[in-house]
């Protein structure tokens, strides 16, 4: 591939996410900011809307399937598609095959960000500063569908300032689950209590994540048990918006 | 001894939040068995290996379960012991009834059992006549509570130890009164003491079977506590109640399984005890039962062969998939309404009892997938989740509102063009300086969080309007 030379940019299509598109477009913003930094060309396919995982999750397997098949049409042609999202990228990466019955090797094309910038990018130029401490919480789906784990910190690592604090129970679920938080809010809000209280036992003046709904999740908590701690997806703070955009 | 019933899951989840007591032992118990998995497992460098060996095991048992189900009859018989093959849970207790009569039994010890909880056997037996008594520490104090098990490993973990002394003392009147029974050990020595008379006065022993070996015909329990041995060695009759998704090749396959549950379960390396049992008494042999019998039960495991949950007929009842999941552990077991609780009840309860009645369990998960990594053999516990998912969904037993709400949604999903202008409207409603305090429509999110606001604007409009950052 001539993109592996490091001469001809890559093109990348990037899935901004029904999230990012309705609640954080910064997050999106970030994405390509860091995808040109790695020098990458960026495109935003128009037909997207989202992955489809609330259906897939619900059971409905047929809605599921139609928006799988209008995904994947809206991405023809690209050979490397980037989600700024773990949950969203495993759905695109390991669902599509198993609700169409052929992806067209859709899958495999599909990455979730830090993991692109880092397994095939090699990006090593973060070019941000942020004086803080903050803790990383490891998202379920990118953490076990996709093994992300060490991208985003080796990423956080190069952030001028930033020093990361050891959060307990990092790899525990937040209590997001899609549409699990509204149908059992009773459990769900226990899950996210205990995450916030984790958050705070830290001392983190911060708390990131590659994933807006468990972010929103855990933002919301925070923030209704009125804690100063800043709620960010991790693209924001390695594209050096800290500075420019409010927290979550 | 009652179950609330999966259907009740709501109500039974949210006392559970609310019970004090209880979320102080599962918040001790959040940093017991699972911690230890992880160190039991990182001191053995094979133990990823013999996991994919112990799911192959498994499988291929599950492909050819009629012809080691045979060869286990056979062989069992050979050795003398009889087997009793059940389709329903009626049928196991019949059996087991016809055998306690024909010996007029009175009473029976019983070692731990998940199977024998499946088909409510101490509550048709005491209607019988027949006296059963638990001989595990934890199942005899929950006899003792009037309770059910929380959990398939340690089924009493949900009971603090205030509330054990609390029950030995109103259960031993025949003790002095003013006895210390404080902690762990005082409270274990008391229930030695006491169970040893049961035992020994015992009419027929019962045991449930961790694997059932085809090649020698025997069943195997593992145990810590030595009352497996005693219940079945002391009586006159051995009864031992097995699923017939237990049936392993060889004891070269045991092996494996050795090295595998203990470890997932307990984090141990082995259990205490691992006991086989071969017929009944032989010739010459100093102890053991007269007779030997194997209820083999069925109820409902051989309709989930050949279909997308046969997966789940691997399970080894290690428990690791409750120890690790985040909704088990704020729950506890009792929610889920019966004998099998967590990730892998969450899949066999709709099996065995419908997905009608136990909807809300394979419903009840984030998909965090904690319960995949961790079953030893890598039963994808989350997809099969999903399938109940499906079946519920294609036979609308899901709420309607819900229904119409996510096909409402899935219509402009699937049609970018008149998604954008309603995703760009809502991101305008949502969006303003602070976090939303109350949202209409979403109580489930906003009673107990705050709803981020959106910034204002969707990102697909703005990226069409040349912004770029
Ligand atoms: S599903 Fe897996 S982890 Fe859970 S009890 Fe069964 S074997 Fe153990």
């Amino acid at each position: 591939m001539a993109s592996e030379t490091g001469k001809t940019p890559r093109t990348v299509a990037l899935f901004a996410t029904c999230l990012a598109d309705l609640v954080r477009p910064s997050v999106a913003f970030a994405s390509v900011r860091l995808l040109e930094a790695a020098g990458c060309r960026v495109d935003v396919p128009a037909a997207q809307t989202c992955c489809g995982q609330p259906a897939y999750n619900s059971g409905d397997r047929k809605h599921a399937a139609r928006i799988a098949r209008r995904t994947v049409r809206a991405f023809r042609g690209y050979e490397w598609i980037v989600v700024p999202s773990g949950s969203c990228a495993g759905m695109l990466r390991r669902h599509y095959a198993d609700l169409l019955g052929d992806d067209e090797g859709f899958g495999e094309r599909v990455w979730e960000l830090t993991s692109f910038l880092v397994d095939v990018c090699g990006f090593q130029d973060v070019r941000a500063r942020w004086p803080m401490t903050a803790v990383y919480h490891d998202s379920c789906a990118g953490l076990r569908e996709l093994g992300v784990k060490d991208q985003p910190r080796a990423l956080l690592a190069m952030v001028e300032g930033l020093e990361l604090a050891e959060l307990p129970d990092a790899e525990v679920c937040c209590g997001f689950g899609g549409t699990f938080c509204v149908k059992y809010p009773d459990i769900s809000t226990a899950m996210v209590r205990d995450k916030a209280a984790a958050v705070k036992s830290s001392g983190a003046g911060a708390l990131l994540a590659g994933d807006l709904g468990c972010l929103m999740n855990m933002a919301g908590r925070l923030s209704r048990e009125g804690s100063p701690v800043e709620v960010r997806h991790v693209a924001e703070v390695l594209a050096g918006m800290a500075d420019e955009v409010p927290p979550l | 001894m009652s179950f609330a019933g999966p259907a009740n899951f709501r109500v039974s989840a949210a006392r559970a939040l609310a019970d004090e007591p209880l979320q102080r032992e599962l918040a001790r118990f959040s940093q017991g068995f699972q911690v230890r998995r992880v160190e039991a497992a990182g001191r053995l460098p094979e133990f990823e290996a013999l996991r994919d060996r112990a799911r192959d095991i498994k499988n291929h048992c599950l492909a050819h379960l009629d012809f080691y189900l045979e060869r286990f009859e056979e062989n069992c018989r050979a050795a003398g012991g009889e087997v009793h093959w059940c389709a329903t849970a009626e049928d196991a207790r019949q059996a087991i009834l016809a055998i306690c009569r024909r010996l007029g039994a009175k009473t029976m010890a019983k070692g731990k059992s998940m199977v024998s909880e499946e088909i409510g056997l101490n509550e048709f037996l005491a209607e019988e006549g027949v006296r059963a008594v638990e001989t595990d520490l934890g199942e005899y104090i929950l006899q003792l509570r009037g309770e059910s098990p929380s959990h398939i490993v340690a089924p009493a973990i949900h009971v603090a130890t205030e509330q054990w002394t609390e029950a030995f003392r109103a259960a031993h009147t025949d003790r002095p009164a003013d006895r210390s029974l404080s902690d762990g050990s005082e409270i274990m020595a008391e229930a030695r003491a006491v169970l040893r008379e049961q035992f020994l006065g015992a009419d027929v022993g019962l045991t449930g079977a961790n694997f059932l070996i085809a090649e020698t015909g025997s069943s195997v329990i593992f145990t810590n506590e030595g009352n497996g041995d005693l219940s079945q060695t002391l009586p006159r009759a051995h009864i031992v109640i097995a699923g017939i998704e237990k049936v392993i090749p060889t004891l070269e396959d045991l092996s494996v399984f050795m090295r595998v549950l203990p470890r997932s379960a307990t984090g141990q390396e082995l259990t205490v005890y691992t006991t086989l049992s071969t017929g009944p008494r032989r010739a010459g042999d100093l102890d053991g039962p007269e007779e030997y019998h194997v209820v083999l039960l069925d109820n409902g495991r051989a309709d989930m062969l050949g279909g997308e949950f046969q997966d789940m007929l691997r399970c080894i009842r290690c428990a690791a998939c409750m120890n690790a999941c985040p909704v088990y552990r704020q729950i506890g077991g009792h929610a889920y309404g019966w004998v099998y609780p967590g990730p892998m009840g969450a899949v066999l309860t709709p099996g065995l009892r419908g997905v009608e009645e136990a909807g809300h369990l394979p419903n009840a998960s984030t998909f965090c997938g904690k319960c995949e990594e961790v079953c030893p053999v890598r039963i994808p516990l989350p997809r099969m989740m999903r399938h109940w998912r499906e079946r519920e969904f294609a036979r609308r037993l899901s709420p309607a509102k819900f229904r119409y709400g996510l096909g409402l949604w899935a219509f402009f999903a699937a049609r970018p063009a008149l998604y954008r202008p309603f995703a760009s409207l809502a991101a305008r409603v949502l969006g303003r300086g602070r976090p939303w305090k109350r949202l209409p429509l979403a109580g489930g999110w906003t009673g107990t969080r705050d709803f981020p606001a959106s910034e204002g604007r969707s990102f697909m409009s703005l990226w069409r309007a040349g912004r770029r950052r």
